[in-house]
């Protein structure tokens, strides 16, 4: 049986009783001790071949739990409920189900890939988070997280232009995420952005915005690269078993992210 | 590698990338100001393209090794260059992570090459050029004794927190060069910014989060986790007892300026250390004025400090 350390204790799981004698003894309250049974029945038994098919997750099978990761990760320090050894270990567990408890965290991976420096068996966990939360959203477990969209917007910008501009990264990225740009420290900061600035160069920044960067001759390289992430899109899904309509269908009501404005 | 080093980055190609375009121009102002003072010719790669930054590897980490592989393919074929300096940690972990995965990732190959004929251009070939970051072209084309004859203003009196991230050391397997003992970088303990600003006069601090992470990659998508990280940083550097941290990437560098703004205006939490380009401060010690390096064009305003020092 596998071993639960945190959460054989989450509050769910714990029984409390207004009212119970045993044995002539008042043991009415909240005890830790009376835990609901848990019995695991619903494995997904291809839960780690759909991680590994996924970019990043390919060396998930590696891993001998010795929890190098989780202790040096960054986000683990900040939220102790981020645990990539743990993650891990359920993918090649299968058990699906109790994956799901944190998807909504798993896409905060900031990918300083300190897990990556200190793993001894080289399963690359930076990479397996970002499969994994890729593969919560090709499931439709969870909608598009605001790092997903950021990646989709900064991406097609490159694959288009071949360069990026960054305050059309950030304007892209505040609309399709329905924030505000006029964000009091946002204000702030281009308040100090430009408090030295010669004329000169604010007009040479409001240009930059006007006529973007961009790589000559690049029509070649962006048609190829459409190509092929086009084609790799429909392995994933394959992969995931995702190919047929109606999951499609399900996945595009899903897709739409709003986050309420700060 | 010992070597032919000095002679070697004399003259390199130069692949600013995107941010250095943008809200990075300071430090792109700046390495070319300590290039000349220096005497280290850059020649800007020819129409050179993103490298993917932190975000194509999450829609397919191949387009990302093809970005890359094509910017190492202009400088090799349209340029005769062998050596690419990318001052940029992002544009410099991508460029060794694109030389690495070619030399050794299945598949990779074959992906790079059918995209490189359609695009219509030479495929790069793993090994025709090295990536290095400005770090290692002032540490290996000058080093610390060419460094200090050329120092006109020391950095005396300046306490610096020498900051450099993470994609400059992790993961360790796409830098063969580091940890090989003396004189090389580590990656637990990196040190050439350190090397350099002390030979220009400076006091290191002993500053703990060298290479921890700023959440640069979720800057804005995530951006109470980064204010939180950049605060971590931004403490131990003035408990350190630094009144800079000096930086050698741009993604850290505004992630720095920005969630200490951040900081202030949404929780509360006021810091006062600045940050500056290590490329600002060795210029300022070359002789360079502040306005020539671009400290105007920095958020964190440190005029104030420079000009109690005598550098501004």
């Amino acid at each position: 049986m596998p071993i639960h350390e945190k959460h054989l204790i989450r509050p769910e799981n714990i029984k409390s009783h207004d009212k119970l004698v045993m044995d002539g003894i008042d043991i009415s309250g909240h005890w830790s001790t009376f835990i609901e049974t848990r019995v695991v029945k619903d494995y997904n038994e291809s839960l780690q071949d759909e991680i590994a098919a996924l970019p990043g997750g390919e060396y998930v099978h590696r891993c001998w739990q010795c929890g190098s990761c989780t202790n040096a990760c960054t986000v683990n320090a900040i939220n102790p409920d981020f645990n990539p050894r743990y993650w891990i270990y359920l993918i090649r567990m299968g058990m699906e189900s109790e994956l799901l408890r944190d998807k909504d965290i798993i896409w905060q991976c900031v990918s300083c890939n300190k897990c990556t420096y200190v793993c001894p068996r080289e399963v690359a966990p930076e990479g397996v988070m970002k499969a994994t939360a890729h593969w919560l959203e090709l499931k439709g477990h969870t909608p598009q997280s605001p790092s997903t969209i950021f990646d989709d917007v900064f991406s097609t910008q490159v694959i288009e232009t071949g360069k990026i501009e960054d305050s059309l990264v950030v304007r892209n990225f505040f609309q399709r995420t329905g924030q505000s740009l006029t964000q009091d420290w946002l204000i702030e900061m281009v308040k100090r952005m430009v408090a030295h600035l010669p004329v000169k160069m604010l007009m040479a920044l409001g240009i930059a915005t006007v006529l973007r960067p961009r790589t000559k001759n690049w029509g070649g390289a962006r048609d190829a690269i459409k190509e092929y992430v086009a084609e790799q899109d429909a392995h994933h899904r394959k992969a995931l078993g995702l190919e047929s309509l109606v999951e499609m269908a399900k996945l595009e009501a899903a897709a739409p992210f709003k986050q309420a404005a700060e | 590698m010992t070597d032919n080093r000095a002679e070697k980055y004399k003259k390199v190609a130069y692949y600013p990338g995107c941010a250095l375009e943008g809200t990075g121009h300071a430090y792109n102002r700046s390495t070319k100001e300590v290039g000349k003072a220096l005497g280290l010719e850059l020649e800007e790669v020819k129409n050179w393209n993103c490298c993917g930054a932190m975000e194509v590897k999450n829609v397919d980490p191949k387009v990302q090794t093809y970005l890359s592989s094509r910017v190492m393919s202009q400088a090799v074929n349209e340029m005769g260059h062998s050596v690419v300096m990318a001052p940029c940690n992002g544009c410099y972990h991508n460029l060794k992570k694109a030389e690495f995965e070619l030399k050794n990732e299945e598949g990779t190959r074959e992906v790079v090459d059918r995209i490189s004929k359609k695009a219509g251009h030479k495929t790069y070939q793993a090994g025709e050029v090295e990536t290095i970051h400005a770090l290692d072209w002032i540490k290996h084309g000058i080093g610390e004794e060419g460094l200090k004859k050329k120092v006109s203003k020391s950095l005396k009196g300046m306490k610096v927190a020498n900051y450099y991230g993470c994609m400059y050391t992790r993961p360790r397997n796409i830098f063969p060069e580091k940890d090989k003992g003396p004189g090389t970088e580590s990656t637990s303990q990196p040190h050439f910014m350190d090397d350099l600003l002390a030979a220009a006069g400076a006091t290191n601090v002993d500053f703990p989060l060298k290479t921890a992470c700023c959440g640069g990659a979720h800057t804005l998508s995530d951006s109470d986790m980064s204010t939180k990280l950049v605060l971590n940083i931004l403490k131990a550097a003035e408990a350190s007892g630094a009144n800079v941290i000096a930086t050698e990437c741009p993604t850290c560098h505004t992630g720095l300026e920005m969630h200490q703004i951040r900081a202030e205006k949404r929780f509360g939490v006021k810091t006062n250390v600045k940050i500056l380009y290590f490329t600002q401060l060795l210029g300022m010690a070359l002789g360079l004025s502040a306005k020539k390096v671009g400290v105007h064009e920095n958020m964190s305003d440190s005029f104030e400090l420079l000009q109690k020092q005598g550098l501004a």
